[in-house]
């Protein structure tokens, strides 16, 4: 446990992150550096959590992840007001500022993603609450001369509980920030629980109903100019010259300057820098990807699918196996690049001055955007202070900071708080894509229908080559082959190999990155295979999941709520598929229709989720509700295509989000569990997918093995 | 050049370019950051305001277009969370990033006050033109359908209020605009 710290308020105080006078508590794993040592400099000390009391009996608690629709601000909130033993209607919340203490330890940095939040802060989130708690029973109890054994916390309030003798927790701030943090505070049994897991109305709802919720594209700082950037269309492209005299020439317009990912208009709003933009005459270097399309990018997979690549799983001997199986089966899948579409476009604000930055920016990664603006304004990154914002959406594209560079830059040459903002097109054509993924697979089904070989060689852009290089051994890049490399199914026999492919497209983390295309892959194959089994889709994968007890019981459960296998009606078919992802397990059975054009209706979706303990099951729902929204849209709407070097796609006209009149009723169900809770954000994309296209074979026989899944294919 | 027009029941003047759209006079002249920018092209609803009661995409109106008339924006549905379509959202706990949110209420009061009790097949044929990335389109509708129970179950007088931000009910009836 932590060592016994007492708090420094002083130095916390120099950190900036909060001003009120009361008690801030920070908690700490073993072995780390001190609590709020100002400019801490060795090994990151990892604080979990924060409460913060101000004498008005204001309890607030700091939320380290970022909220960008997945709902944590309230469920971390939720956690350690479990344990504080606070009055739940005066909780607030403030987001945490870039610091080491808010490390996620799963990162080594301050971020949000890999539906890891809850998981993250499961046990320090509550640790956080429970030790400020024992802090002020620990204040009542010397105020009154009382053991603190005989205190308890209720409400926002210390009780005596022999004298009935009261003292609200603000009345105590003061005196218990003096106290020791307690070692190995004592967590509630379960069964004790009053928050965690009851539906908890969201504490963001209110600002998002009347406008008050800001956004980074919200912020307004006194002098702030508006900036936004005309990028090379080509990737990898830069600016060979520029004429901007006649943007310089609209009114409004402030300055055009260079910067390395273009040219920067900027203004005195955003419009006039958009104008600007138009105005600007650019000749490109187009450099060495001009020539770049989805068609050379497939040929170099299909190219290097010819031959072995890096092995990822290796169990028992494929080869021999599929030699001499009764049936052998092969395909070869795809899929796309996708965009994130956030609806909030990138943008950033920054104010560079000689002594630090101030950022507000809607980021998923704060310890990236601190350093990255550190190093452009020449200052230390504790210098740079870092504003979360809202996000209007985040799916991974937040990971990057190129527009908290874009931001930092033109702050920094223009000596005055700039915000930039990106155009939905520049959205579009500037992301850091889902990797486009080729995939050969082969298995072999013995007399008996069971499979005895399974063989999967991929070819995919590597996130991890753009995002973080070090993080590849031997060629690996894990988030390649997650969800299909990890197949769940009993198969003796199993060979996943793969070849790195880095392109000049941008990759990221797209939602549920690998196993958004890696699912569609597997659980496409297997439906195939119970095809050739001649089995029941479903049946045929229960029979291969006794070892996997809890992908087998989010199978049954989406079966029996979905009624699978009893009448639909007239032109309803229905498919079904499940996997794994980042801890928590998913599966789906989707109901469809097809019209006469091929036009795919998905009219029901049921999803069965067991993700352990459901802290909020009002946000779960919502979870995994909208990750089926988004799975859908990328199954039947969305792709992104690369022609001449830039991407095609520009708008919500040429990338179509899926809308209202097109979703189906969607049914939500958890597994009751009281396993460590594990994150809900992307599980339940992967299933939408396979399931859609193998209810597609169900309807017509037809096996399509790319995405998007297109009329013209089905008709 | 000077253009005057209502906003939220007060009156308004701005001077700027009158092609300048709605979306960023709101937002960047009048620091009304309430009203979202997502496309520019009126494709996703998120710029969605009221016009003289009309939901409209404030990102393709030049301001010169509204001269004179009454603007509505997500600021001015009503001055305390009254409005039976915020009640709604807010019992239903609509939103998760938040961010298209208030063009998702725009429109859906904008629908309620022409059609008080929507079928399914009239809120698809109004907010089909409003994207939620988020995808809380089942809890959007959910809520549609209860605002139009709070509307009928919390009905007032007409005219029962009229000066500051219009309250909700006569916003649902179309009175303030």
């Amino acid at each position: 446990m932590s060592a016994t710290t007492p708090l420094d308020r002083r130095s916390f105080l120099k950190t900036g992150i909060a001003g009120a006078t009361g008690l801030v508590i920070g908690f700490y794993l073993p072995g780390r550096r001190e609590v709020l040592a100002a400019a801490p400099a060795a090994t990151p000390a990892v604080l979990n959590a924060w409460v913060h009391i101000s004498p008005d009996d204001k309890v607030t608690i700091l939320i380290s992840k970022s909220e960008m629709g997945q709902g944590v601000e309230t469920s971390l909130a939720m956690l350690a007001a479990e344990e504080l033993g606070c009055d739940w209607k005066r909780i607030n919340t403030e987001f945490a500022p870039a610091d080491k203490v808010y490390y996620d330890p799963a990162f080594g940095m301050q971020g949000t993603g890999g539906s890891q939040s809850i998981h993250s802060c499961w046990e320090p989130m509550r640790k956080a609450g429970a030790t400020a708690r024992e802090m002020l029973i620990g204040a009542a109890a010397q105020k009154w001369g009382v053991d603190a054994s005989e205190c308890r916390a209720e409400n926002g309030a210390i009780i005596h509980t022999a004298t009935k003798r009261r003292a609200t927790f603000g009345s105590l701030a003061e005196a218990a920030a003096q106290i020791p943090q307690p070692k190995d505070v004592k967590l509630k049994d379960p069964s004790q629980f009053t928050i965690v897991g009851k539906p908890t109305k969201r504490l963001d709802t209110p600002k998002k109903v009347n406008g008050t919720a800001e956004f980074g594209i919200d912020v307004r700082r006194p002098g702030m100019l508006h900036a936004s950037v005309e990028h090379c269309p080509v990737f990898g492209g830069k600016v060979a010259s520029f004429d901007a005299t006649k943007a310089k020439a609209i009114p409004g317009v402030k300055d055009v300057i260079q910067i390395p990912t273009g040219i920067a208009v900027v203004a005195d709003n955003t419009w006039t820098a958009f104008q600007g933009r138009k105005a600007l005459d650019i000749k490109w270097d187009e450099g060495p990807n001009a020539a770049v399309s989805s068609a050379s990018i497939r040929k170099s997979f299909q190219d290097a699918c010819e031959t072995p690549g890096v092995v990822s799983r290796k169990e028992g001997d494929a080869a021999a196996a599929l030699a001499s199986a009764a049936q052998k089966i092969e395909a070869v899948y795809e899929a796309p690049y996708q965009a994130h579409a956030t609806m909030e476009p990138m943008n950033g604000t920054a104010d560079v001055r000689a002594d630090g930055v101030d950022l507000w920016v809607p980021t998923q990664f704060q310890t990236p955007s601190q350093g990255i603006a550190a190093g452009i304004a020449g200052v230390k990154p504790e210098s740079v202070k870092v504003h979360t914002t809202y996000l209007g959406g985040g799916f991974g594209r937040r990971g990057w900071s190129d527009f908290v560079a874009e931001s930092t830059i033109v702050s920094k040459a223009m000596g005055t708080p700039v915000q930039v903002t990106w155009t939905r097109e520049d959205d579009t054509q500037h992301d850091y894509y889902r990797p486009a993924s080729y995939i050969k697979m082969s298995a072999g089904l013995g007399a008996d229908g069971k499979p005895t070989a399974f063989t999967a060689r991929v070819a995919c852009d590597s996130i991890m080559s753009w995002f973080f290089p070090g993080s590849i051994t031997n060629g690996l890049d894990s988030s390649s082959v997650e969800g299909v490399s990890d197949i769940g199914y009993d198969i003796p026999n199993i060979l996943v190999d793969y070849h790195l492919m880095k392109g000049p497209i941008p990759m990221g983390f797209w939602r549920s990155v690998g196993a958004s295309q890696n699912g569609f892959f597997s659980e496409g194959f297997v439906d195939e295979l119970a095809a050739a089994a001649k089995k029941d889709p479903y049946e045929f994968r229960r029979d291969l999941l006794a070892k996997q007890p809890r992908l087998l019981g989010v199978l049954n459960l989406a079966a029996q709520k979905a009624g699978w296998g009893t009448p639909l009606a007239k032109g309803r078919f229905r498919g079904i598929a499940c996997l794994e992802a980042f801890s928590t397990y998913a599966a789906e059975v989707v109901e469809i229709s097809i019209d006469k054009d091929g036009t795919v209706n998905v009219h029901r979706v049921v999803a069965a989720l067991d993700c352990g303990r459901v802290i909020n099951p009002d946000t779960a729902e919502g979870q995994v509700s909208g990750a089926i929204v988004y799975g859908i849209t990328a199954a039947l709407k969305t792709e992104i295509t690369i022609d001449r070097g830039r991407v095609v796609q520009t708008n919500f006209d040429t990338n179509p989000m899926l809308r209202m009149n097109e979703v189906p009723k969607i049914e939500v169900y958890f597994v009751p569990s009281e396993e460590t809770p594990t994150g809900l954000g992307e599980p339940a994309v992967p299933p939408v997918a396979p399931a859609i296209g193998n209810a597609i074979f169900a309807a017509t026989g037809k096996r399509l093995r790319r995405l998007p899944f297109k009329p013209e294919d089905i008709a | 050049m000077a253009i005057h027009f209502t906003l939220n029941g007060k009156p308004e003047m701005v001077n700027v370019n009158p092609d300048m759209p709605l979306l960023w006079v709101l937002r960047d002249t009048l620091n009304m950051t309430g009203t979202k920018f997502g496309c520019g092209m009126a494709l996703c609803g998120a710029c969605t305001v009221h016009i003289n009661g009309d939901a409209i995409r404030s990102c393709v109106t030049p301001i010169s277009a509204i001269a004179g008339k009454s603007v509505t924006t997500i600021e001015g549905l009503s001055a305390d969370r009254s409005h039976p379509v915020q009640r709604a959202w807010i019992e239903i706990d609509v939103p998760q990033c938040g961010y298209c949110q208030s063009g998702q209420i725009m429109t859906a009061s904008a629908l309620l006050a022409k059609t008080p009790k929507p079928t399914d097949a009239q809120i698809d044929d109004a907010m089909t033109g409003n994207i939620c990335r988020c995808g809380t389109y089942p809890r959007i509708r959910k809520a549609i359908h209860r605002a139009s129970e709070l509307h009928t179950a919390s009905a007032k007088p007409a005219g029962a209020s009229a000066d500051d931000a219009p309250l909700a009910d006569s916003v649902l009836a179309g009175g303030a605009e």
